[in-house]
């Protein structure tokens, strides 16, 4: 019963280490490292980054600039609530505000162009999730997140919210469609 | 005057004082548990999508108060009873301040049932990570914080412990490293609580009014600065019983107590890094600063558990070999006792907690791999693997063995007891695969409908997770009854044997179930003789391997964890491109 019991050796930091230890330590430790070294890599060579872009701000602030952005772009609303559909110009910057309990407005993009899109919230937390894709970010508010994307396939994209927001979380749906 | 009673059965001596802690600690730990067992079982027949029982408020609310009870109340009070069994009974010592020890323990349970008390009147549901600007009653805040100073008193006690361990030598050479491996866990601890206390303390001012603004981004940097530690307490205290329970049940010896010590040292210097891997998607946080921390700068804490992982079969191995299972790779495998609980359960957790819980926290910890998982289900996947099937199936293991030797009562149902770490781990291994897997296919976590039904009447949208989605959520809600069944077998034997189980000690009764001890007749005032090292061994350094079949097991544990990771690159390469 050893590991229960003071180690036998009073110098047990001097022993020597067994073979296999040796062995499976070095084994782990490189497997650590490249571990360590995809992210680095990935960053250079890989496609899927988030930026490091973002500001503070005032959530009233967000809310001028993404209605400045419907009123200029506005094609239709959409639903009971009336949530307007816009069209930005291709390689624009695109707003997508979160509030209780809406994704406001819905985006209107062109397929293989790149947008530059800014997520914020007007109240708590909320959870910006792409389906089917599955990209997800988090929505803070006072934050203002900038993310370059540039959807490469077609078709309507849901933005589900998947940070707990209250009670009608469950609700807060959004969309991105994706033209042709 | 100091009392000790020595077990007849295990040969360990404890303390009257720290016994009726360990006791009164352990028992509060299995009510919270089976609170949170009751809660679980309400949030997964809610999240079976053809059962869909609770309404949604009910449903937060009780959500909240499931991961609370169980990851904070269940597991911490365990660890409490674990950290003066550590001191004081493996180091054959008198507990330090026995009253400051209770103290903290009532701490605790004023703590645990204020917050309860808010949760349950319900303007509380915030989910235990109470994210700013979402606000909870002050009390909720209130309960935490009273329970946190408590776990704190019972770290001071156990540090006080060792020192007076120390001062009156009542042990020869260096604490076993099963009590070095608490103490790494009380060092983590105390970073976590003060963490905290720098977290939650203003949140409870912002509450009542006193503080204006608190920066979210702020909040949940510190905030994961004590929920990750808090994770690695759990992670050094049930290695720490694993390798108890090797030495127990095999009397087995660590294969190096330089390489294990060295990798609970990782541990204390790396762990408190990682809260880097829940903010991995957020704003205002550069890439730099979150390569480093999420990897724990280069993975130097994997690096430990990796170890970990080889050290306690390979442990296991020598001494099995010792005995003669010497043939091929796996006799001594074969041969292991299966059906005693104590070493099923153990085993289990280990394997359980390095495939599922260790290689998918590396995965989800990776930061562009974290887009495509961040929220979903597989988050709640994940850390029921580690926190579930590694730590609380750990904690029931040692419970088995605690029931004779602490409580001295014996075991009830036996045969039940033989079966219950199967059907948990059963239960767990489908659970945490599934809710993975539908995490994978995009499914949110704290959702309380998938179907999006009230969407399409209040916004007129509408979506449709994939029919596979909806089919994986069906298998989380059978295996998580199943698992529950499991936990609740534990709960009956546990509850069922201190109240009706064969008294081994002639004068126990009731009460010493719950703190008061047994009969005086059973302690003698006479200190425990000093313990000693064991005798030295030559064989260490050896050119040979020890443990073969470990190091199969290790290598095909390598590989399961290279093809996944990969796997995992290549699924977000499918998505967007973003920069
Ligand atoms: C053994 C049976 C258990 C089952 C079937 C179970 C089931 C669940 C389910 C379905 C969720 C909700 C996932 C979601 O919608 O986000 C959940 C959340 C959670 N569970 Fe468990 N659970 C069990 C045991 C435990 C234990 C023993 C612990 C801790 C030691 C634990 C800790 C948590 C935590 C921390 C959460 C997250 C709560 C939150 O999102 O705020 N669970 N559990
Ligand atoms: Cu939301
Ligand atoms: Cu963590």
């Amino acid at each position: 019963m050893s590991a229960i019991l003071p180690p036998a050796e009073r110098l047990w930091w001097n022993t020597p280490v067994g073979r296999q230890e040796i062995v499976w330590v070095g084994i782990a430790l490189l497997w650590c490292l490249i571990l360590f070294a995809m992210m680095p890599y990935w960053h250079v060579y890989g496609k899927q980054n988030l930026s490091n872009e973002a500001y503070k701000i005032y959530p009233a602030a967000y809310e001028t600039k993404v209605k400045a952005m419907v009123d200029q772009y506005k094609v239709r609303e959409e639903g009971p609530q009336l949530i307007p559909v816009v069209h930005p110009p291709a390689g624009s910057d695109v707003y997508i505000l979160a509030r209780l309990w809406q994704w406001w407005p819905i985006l209107e993009l062109e397929k293989n162009q790149t947008y530059r899109l800014h997520l914020s919230s007007l109240d708590w937390q909320h959870g910006f999730s792409l389906q089917p894709l599955n990209i997800n970010l988090q929505v803070i508010p006072g934050y203002e997140m900038v993310v370059t994307m540039t959807p490469d396939t077609s078709g309507e994209y849901t933005i589900v919210c998947n940070e707990y927001c209250g009670i009608m979380h469950h609700t807060m749906l959004g969309k991105i469609f994706v033209k042709e | 005057m100091a009392q000790f009673r020595v077990c007849p059965q295990s040969g360990l001596y404890f303390h009257k004082s720290a016994e009726s802690l360990m006791k009164a600690n352990a028992v509060a730990a299995v009510v919270f548990l089976l609170l949170a067992g009751v809660l679980a079982l309400l949030v997964t027949l809610t999240r079976w999508p053809t059962v869909h029982l609770l309404p949604a408020d009910a449903f937060y609310m009780v959500l909240t108060a499931h991961g609370i009870n169980a990851l904070l109340f269940w597991i911490i009070f365990f660890e409490m009873a674990v950290l003066y069994f550590a001191s004081s009974t493996l180091l054959r010592s008198r507990l330090a301040t026995p009253r400051w020890a209770w103290l903290g323990f009532w701490l605790m349970i004023i703590g645990a049932i204020t917050t309860n008390v808010a949760i349950f009147q319900g303007a509380s549901s915030v989910m235990m990570t109470s994210y700013v600007p979402m606000p909870a009653e002050p009390h909720f805040y209130l309960g935490l914080i009273l329970f946190a100073v408590g776990a704190l008193i019972g770290c001071f006690v156990f540090l006080g412990t060792l020192a007076v361990a120390k001062g009156e030598n009542t042990y020869d050479g260096s604490i076993p490293l099963v009590t070095f491996g608490a103490l790494t866990a009380c060092i983590i601890a105390i970073f976590t609580i003060a963490s905290g206390a720098i977290i939650l303390i203003p949140t409870f001012l912002w509450s009542v009014g006193l503080i204006s603004y608190i920066d979210p981004v702020m909040y949940r940097i510190v905030w994961w600065a004590m929920g990750h530690s808090s994770q690695q307490i759990n992670v050094a205290t049930h290695v720490a019983i694993w390798y108890a329970i090797a030495a127990i049940v095999f009397g087995a010896k660590p294969m190096s107590e330089k390489v294990s010590r060295g990798a609970y040292l990782l541990y204390i210097l790396f762990l408190q890094l990682a809260s880097a891997h829940h903010i991995l998607v957020d704003p205002g946080v550069s890439s730099t600063w979150k390569i480093f921390n999420t990897s724990y700068a280069m993975y130097l804490a994997v690096l430990a558990s990796m170890i970990h992982g080889l050290t306690v079969p390979g442990a296991i191995e020598a001494a099995q070999r010792k005995k003669g299972y010497t043939n091929g790779i796996f006799e001594w495998l074969r041969k292991a006792p299966w059906s005693n609980p104590v070493f099923s359960g153990m085993f289990m957790s280990l394997i359980m907690f390095g495939f599922l819980g260790g290689i998918t926290g590396v995965v989800m910890g990776t930061e562009q791999i974290n887009i495509i998982i961040h929220n979903t289900l597989y988050v709640p996947g994940h850390f029921h693997a580690t926190v579930v099937a590694g730590t609380t199936l750990a904690f029931m293991a040692i419970t088995y063995f605690l029931v004779p030797v602490l409580f001295r009562r014996e075991l009830i149902l036996p045969g039940l007891a033989k079966w219950q770490p199967y059907i948990f781990s059963i239960g767990i291994i489908l659970f945490t695969l599934f809710m993975m897997g539908a995490g994978t296919m995009g499914v949110s976590r704290r959702h309380w409908d998938m179907s999006f039904a009230d969407a399409s009447t209040i916004l007129g949208m509408t979506f449709e997770y994939p029919g596979t989605a909806k089919l994986m959520m069906g298998i989380v809600g059978i295996s998580g009854v199943l698992s529950i069944i499991g936990g609740a077998m534990y709960v009956l034997i546990v509850v069922g044997s201190l109240l009706f189980g064969k008294k081994l000690e002639a004068s126990a009764g009731f009460w010493q179930n719950f703190g008061v001890p047994l009969a005086d007749s059973c302690y003698s005032p006479t200190r425990p003789e000093r313990l000693g090292r064991p005798p030295v061994i030559e064989e260490h350094g050896s050119a040979g391997f020890e443990a073969p079949g470990t190091f199969v097991l290790a290598i095909v544990f390598l590989v399961t964890f290279v093809v996944y990771y990969f796997i995992n690159w290549k699924y977000l390469a499918s998505v967007w491109p973003m920069s």
